[in-house]
């Protein structure tokens, strides 16, 4: 609580600014922090109260019914060694970084750069109904997104129905490539973002710094290698960075268009910690899944970082 | 270092806030500079066009298929144009059993966990913003590290925990989860807003003799007034799509929003009915899409922007 005690015994010179009036700018007295508390109490109650019992609740045995359910008990870490010798699991690592590669990495990613760079030459009207159709598909809730896509690559949806005018036949990806379905889903949900971010991004690049390597003779593909590319580091490991992250925990897309099947064919991890913890109860074992999920998200953040320039690492 | 400022200095129409300049204006602007449009950049423009458009297509599919379901009593898995119009599903599903409480209960457990993460959210973020303290920066970080937190991860201990204390199946519970879930955000959202308000105005305030309440209310607010309204409407479409959390936490069919019912809606009447499906996610749909033309592109530009370029 030093932080928050009121001014300490002088330590070094008289403040600073002696002609601010009192009150901003000023150190935080414990009654000016007053405010922050309802905000505190939420945080620690409903989110570091359950990530603080999840690191307790993975080393047990804890169950909705059978053993652990009546009396749980400390089990070491049984549950990790369980999960990393179990072949499900390891399904499930295999295509959930298949479906974040795929879906974010590649597709939310380069679909959004492409579509960033394409609205600023295209004809205005055009580029503003097609981001609007794009930014539709992202603020669309989740469920209705999934049920849209499901009715757009099942057998008899509209992807057999395109398919057929031009005489190829039905491909009922859900079933051969369910991966491949809900990773295209999900590079339709989440495009927008990614375009926004760049789109904002591109928008802050200074004009005359094109223009002049333009005068030097730089085409507009040396333009955007050299100039735009390099500028836009920042914003691009930023923006992998939040949509690996949103992509690695993405749920009811999934869950709604195949509920990770057929056959655990896009039993991404999230839905295989939700099928042992609810469908088969062992809600230690799911969260020891989960804090494994956290660690494959906290690595590629990692990664990510690296990508930033040293300047903006700070 | 001259020239980076002069860059600076120059993009600075554009920058300061992206909320709101879109995209497109600054493109504008820049073409401009140039003068009239060489026969290159007419090419440039027109392949750039049609690429849209291709993918413009691509994304409108899946979309047709709702608007065209839902007035099609006969819908099938796969778009196509209605032989006859009709209103016949919206008519099906205009009840409270399908409609109407589903659609109620989100509202009261989507604006419920908003207020209190707006109301939590700018009371935090006030001191953050105005007073200097030696752990700002490190809770500054936590809670943007806590903006990335996949909330899927935490959702088996939340469901344990709120198992223990009685409050699964609880709408309060519910609401003050969904509420801290989206806290973070909001908390980092309205510091930004919040620290481009001149802390001059305020000052004149204290001198005469405001309290933070008073000061925050009737002076800081009132100028950080679109900010917020961005922050708001952006924390309410989120927890408005979100299955996952109701999902888990509720499960009476009275207190269930309409992303839990919509995903029961098939089981619930065996045959799947698609035109009715696609009628009720047209109404569920509604609020986010109206809040989206209402502001405007401000909501994602601006959304994205602090969250992704400063971030």
């Amino acid at each position: 609580m030093s932080a928050l005690a009121p001014e300490r015994p002088a330590t070094g010179p008289v403040r600073p600014r002696p002609r601010r009036p009192a009150g901003i700018g000023d150190r935080l007295t414990l009654r000016r922090a007053a405010p922050m508390i309802p905000a505190a109490v939420l945080l620690v109650l409903f989110m570091a109260g359950p990530i603080i019992y999840s690191l307790y609740l993975a080393f047990t045995d804890k169950a909705i019914r059978g053993d652990g359910a009546s009396k749980t008990s400390f089990v070491g870490v049984s549950n990790f060694t369980d999960a990393l010798t179990d072949g499900d699991f390891w399904n499930s690592v295999v295509l959930t970084i298949l479906f974040t590669l795929i879906s974010a990495v590649i597709g939310q990613n380069l679909l959004g750069l492409l579509l960033a760079v394409l609205m600023e030459r295209a004809n205005r009207v055009i580029s503003f109904a097609i981001t609007s159709i794009v930014i539709a598909a992202w603020i669309l809730p989740e469920v209705v997104a999934g049920y849209l896509l499901y009715t757009f690559f099942a057998e008899g949806g509209s992807l057999d129905g395109i398919l057929g005018l031009v005489g190829i036949p039905p491909q009922t990806l859900l079933f051969s490539a369910p991966i491949v379905a809900v990773s295209f889903a999900n590079v339709w949900r989440g495009t927008a973002f990614s375009m926004l971010v760049y789109s904002a991004a591109l928008g802050a690049i200074p004009g005359d710094v094109q223009e002049s390597a333009a005068m030097d003779g730089a085409g507009p593909m040396r333009r955007f290698t050299s100039i735009t590319l390099p500028l836009l580091r920042p914003a691009l490991a930023t923006n992998l960075m939040l949509i690996t992250l949103q992509t690695l925990s993405v749920f009811g897309l999934i869950f709604i268009m195949t509920g990770g099947g057929p056959d655990r064919k896009s039993q991404t991890l999230p839905l295989y910690m939700y099928e042992q913890a609810f469908s088969y109860g062992q809600l230690g074992y799911g969260t020891a899944v989960a804090l494994l999920l956290l660690l494959i998200g906290a690595a590629a953040s990692l990664v990510y970082l690296r990508l930033l320039p040293e300047e903006e690492k700070r | 270092m001259t020239s980076t400022a002069a860059a600076d200095a120059a993009s600075a129409p554009a920058s300061p806030s992206a909320a709101s300049v879109p995209g497109p204006t600054t493109a504008r602007t820049r073409r401009g500079h140039k003068g009239g449009k060489g026969p290159r950049e007419r090419t440039a423009e027109l392949a750039s066009s049609l690429a849209m458009i291709v993918i413009g297509v691509a994304f409108l599919i899946p979309l047709l298929w709702v608007v065209l379901a839902s007035f099609n009593e006969s819908a099938t898995l796969s778009v196509s144009w209605p032989e006859k119009w009709s209103l016949g599903n919206f008519r099906a599903i205009w009840n409270t059993e399908t409609t109407f409480r589903p659609l109620g209960n989100s509202l009261l457990l989507c604006g419920g966990a908003t207020i209190v993460t707006m109301v939590a959210a700018v009371l935090c973020a006030y001191p953050f913003s105005r007073y200097r303290f030696a752990a700002k920066r490190p809770l500054l970080l936590t809670v943007i590290f806590a903006t990335g937190l996949p909330i899927t991860a935490i959702m088996i201990p939340v469901y344990s925990l709120f198992v223990q204390v009685n409050l699964i199946d609880s709408m309060f519970g519910a609401i003050l989860f969904l509420g801290a879930s989206s806290l973070p955000y909001a908390i980092f959202l309205t510091k930004g807003f919040m620290d481009s308000v001149p802390v001059e105005i305020e000052e004149s305030a204290w001198t005469e003799g405001a309290g933070v309440l008073r000061t925050l209310w009737s002076v800081v607010l009132p100028l950080m007034r679109s900010g917020l309204s961005v922050a708001t409407i952006f924390t309410f479409v989120g927890m408005w799509g979100n299955f996952f959390v109701p999902f888990m936490l509720l499960l009476s069919p009275d207190h269930l929003p309409a992303a839990v019912t919509l995903y029961t809606f098939s089981s619930q009447y065996g045959q799947v009915a698609y035109g009715q499906l696609a009628a009720f996610s047209i109404f569920y749909s509604l609020p986010v899409v109206a809040l989206y033309l209402i502001m405007g592109r401000s909501l994602g530009t601006g959304f994205a922007a602090a969250g992704g370029v400063k971030g």
